[in-house]
């Protein structure tokens, strides 16, 4: 269990579950051929990542930010603009990814050093500000940002569409540079999922539980509180920022709705929520729950109003239509906070694991 | 402040009279940056009328934390629910509104003003009751829950309206201005400052001359010594959600009259003003909100004036200075 950092998901229907997500996503090029499912197992390994580094900051300090997206913007950007003004080659894929990650890190210190001696909700609040003006900003300065319509790039040779490495004669299958940049972008999310699990169980992970727990008597036992919770939204940012820049070289596209709309972070809220808070795994499943009811559940809503609409019900038709799914979203984020707040992980975990869990 | 204190041997409170200089302070500077008087009394006059609609919004807010440590992240919707709300009295009263009668006008705004507060103080029962009882004293689920609401009430608002931006425009009698000299001061914005105003006095004069007041105020600075008295704090609690619910209402209707369109999109964009107001002010504090409100419209006025690229972090750096200032707002009422 090395390679999970002694923390396995504890429940047996949750490894299934999980075995499951991982080996569909894996063979996703293969096992659904057609752009729409690639594009779907592409943004849930982005989101899976982008929500377990958002887990370190909220299941795990106890801290909620509203400015994950801003970092997750700030990497696509670093990537897009990167591209884009220096052409199609790795040196700017270096470039950008020199300038994105330390850029998010010390952001984040700043914000961090600014409002996390204060309350939980004064960091709230401070992050949801910073992030609607950085929001702003990106849109207004349009001769670096490309504004409201964003920057679309063209990716290095290698992981063009157009490039085949292995031809379709050899096993059936073509892979071409589409299918070279998934499998970057599943295993760099797998990777950082994993380095995240190996922080949340280093002793600085207990650090940061003990924090969230009772922070007076954290800082009573010792233990710098302030350093710690700018280090992990530090941490937090540095991922962030990481599967901003995965989702940029696969959408080959930065722009505002699809890297900094405060929709996003709702998204994220929503994930962690359902998926659970403080696990990690959470990550995984909420990523996938509500990617998947993203977009194969709207096309259901969609039967569902028109039905409605035919019987000549009042309201619901209304209330049914394919846009209005955050609505019903936005429900079960309220349930799930309320009825279950270890969202589907803990569930799981209660009631499948409860004895390997009491020896944990 | 020295001389009071050698002439009178009580310990008295001291009166922090640095924040309230601060707007004026910013207003004067601003003359010789301006250059021309007629277009600084047109933003100043402004700044006044956007902050007393910032400050209706924001003042319900600062209240429910000050008094029991909650905060609403779905204050916003309150305010596009009343904004809403009045679309339904307005539009099919068009005629009246397009009428060039003051009268006539006001009498068509005036009860859709306070079906808008109706409404949304009915919406802050359910809200308190449903989404804030459950989980009273647990910060982190507080911020999730309200969250959670906002999302479902902004998507019930686009089911109900659908997702177009529904045009709200201002009464014949409210448009144009006041020409005074050189000077034109557009009519609705005087009415904005007179309501701001009138708002602003009956919030203080509730708190301060009456009971319910007087037990706000203490509940704000200490809630268990209250409840150790025998008041149910949680019935004066709800009171004052309501109400906050219902001023964020009117302010919705003030704020799509001036802007003079309704969309549910509006929460998300003043939230973020009205939590920067709140935060600048100090948690809890009403006088704080007041000027907090009026430096973050004269910010913003004056600067998209001078540095307009600037407008847009403007309220940032206003945040970041004043908490250089004051780590606690401009104005510290709770312990907490």
């Amino acid at each position: 269990m090395m390679i999970l950092s002694g923390d396995p998901p504890r429940s047996r229907v949750l490894t299934l579950v999980l075995v499951v997500i991982i080996l569909a996503l894996a063979a996703t090029p293969f096992l659904f051929p057609g752009a729409k499912a690639l594009n779907v197992a592409a943004k849930i390994c982005v989101f899976a990542a982008l929500v377990a580094s958002y887990d370190l900051l909220l299941g795990y300090t106890g801290s909620v930010s509203f400015a994950h997206t801003m970092f997750y913007g700030i990497g696509s950007y670093a990537i897009a603009i990167a591209l884009y003004g220096l052409g199609p080659n790795w040196a700017a894929v270096a470039t950008g990814i020199v300038v994105g990650l330390p850029l998010a890190a010390l952001l984040a210190l700043a914000i961090g050093l600014f409002s996390l001696r204060v309350a939980a909700i004064f960091f709230a609040m401070i992050t949801l500000a910073v992030a609607s003006a950085f929001q702003v900003l990106a849109s207004q300065l349009s001769w670096l940002t490309g504004g409201e319509d964003g920057r679309s790039f063209q990716l290095p040779e290698l992981l063009r569409p157009g490039t085949v490495l292995v031809s379709r004669n050899l096993f059936g299958f073509e892979i071409n540079g589409r299918i070279l940049t998934y499998y970057l972008v599943f295993a760099v999310s797998a990777m950082m999922i994993l380095a995240l699990l190996r922080v949340v169980n280093s002793p600085f992970g207990r650090v940061l539980q003990a924090i969230r727990e009772n922070r007076f008597r954290a800082e009573a036992l010792g233990f710098r509180t302030v350093f710690h919770l700018t280090y992990a939204n530090c941490l937090a940012a540095l991922v962030a920022a990481s599967a901003g820049i995965l989702n940029a070289l696969w959408l080959r596209y930065a722009g505002p709705d699809t890297s900094l709309s405060f929709s996003i972070m709702l998204d994220i809220l929503l994930m962690v929520v359902i998926g659970g808070m403080g696990t990690i795994y959470g990550a995984i499943i909420g990523a996938t729950i509500f990617i998947l009811a993203q977009n194969y559940l709207q096309s259901l809503m969609g039967v569902a109003s028109r039905a409605a609409g035919e019987a000549g019900l009042p309201l619901l038709p209304g209330l049914l239509h394919p846009d209005r799914w955050l609505l019903w979203l936005g429900l079960l984020f309220i349930a799930s906070v309320y009825f279950f707040p270890t969202g589907v992980v803990g569930r799981l975990r209660k009631v499948g694991g409860d004895k390997s869990a009491g020896a944990h | 402040m020295t001389d009071l204190a050698a002439t009178d041997p009580l310990p008295k409170p001291k009166r922090d009279i640095a924040p309230i200089l601060l707007p004026l302070a910013l207003a004067l500077l601003t003359i010789p940056l301006i250059g021309s008087t007629s277009s600084w009394l047109t933003l100043t006059v402004a700044s006044l009328a956007m902050g007393m609609m910032i400050f209706i919004m924001a003042s319900g807010l600062t209240l429910v934390f000050g008094l029991m440590d909650v905060l609403n992240f779905g204050h916003g919707a309150f305010i596009a629910v009343g904004a809403y709300v009045a679309t339904l009295v307005l539009a099919p009263f068009a005629a009246s509104i397009q009428a060039d009668s003051l009268w006539m006008n006001l009498a068509v705004l005036a009860p859709a003003a306070l079906l808008s507060m109706a409404v949304s103080g009915a919406l802050g029962l359910v809200v308190e009751r449903v989404l804030i009882l459950p989980v009273y004293g647990q910060h982190l689920k507080q911020i999730l829950m309200t969250t959670g609401g906002l999302i479902v009430a902004e998507q019930t608002l686009y089911a109900l309206w659908g997702p177009q931006i529904i045009p709200m425009p201002l009464p014949t009698s409210l448009r144009g201005s006041f020409i005074l000299g050189d000077v034109a001061i557009a009519r609705y914005r005087v009415l904005a400052m007179l309501i701001g105003l009138a708002v602003f006095i009956a919030i203080q004069l509730v708190l301060n001359r009456t009971k319910v007041g007087l037990l706000i105020r203490a509940g704000v600075e200490n809630r268990e010594m209250v409840e150790a008295l025998g008041y149910r704090i949680r019935r004066l609690f709800l009171g004052v959600f309501m109400t906050g619910s219902a001023l964020a209402g009117l302010g919705g209707v003030m704020w799509a009259l001036y802007r003079e369109q309704v969309h549910a999109s509006m929460s998300d964009d003043l939230t973020v003003l009205i939590f920067i107001v709140v935060i600048i002010g100090g948690l809890g504090s009403i006088g704080g909100c007041f000027i907090g409100a009026i430096l973050v419209a004269m910010v913003a006025n004056y600067g998209g004036f001078l540095v307009p690229k600037l407008a847009l972090v403007s309220n940032i750096l206003l945040m970041v200075a004043i908490l250089m200032w004051r780590p606690r707002g401009l104005y510290v009422v709770t312990s907490r």
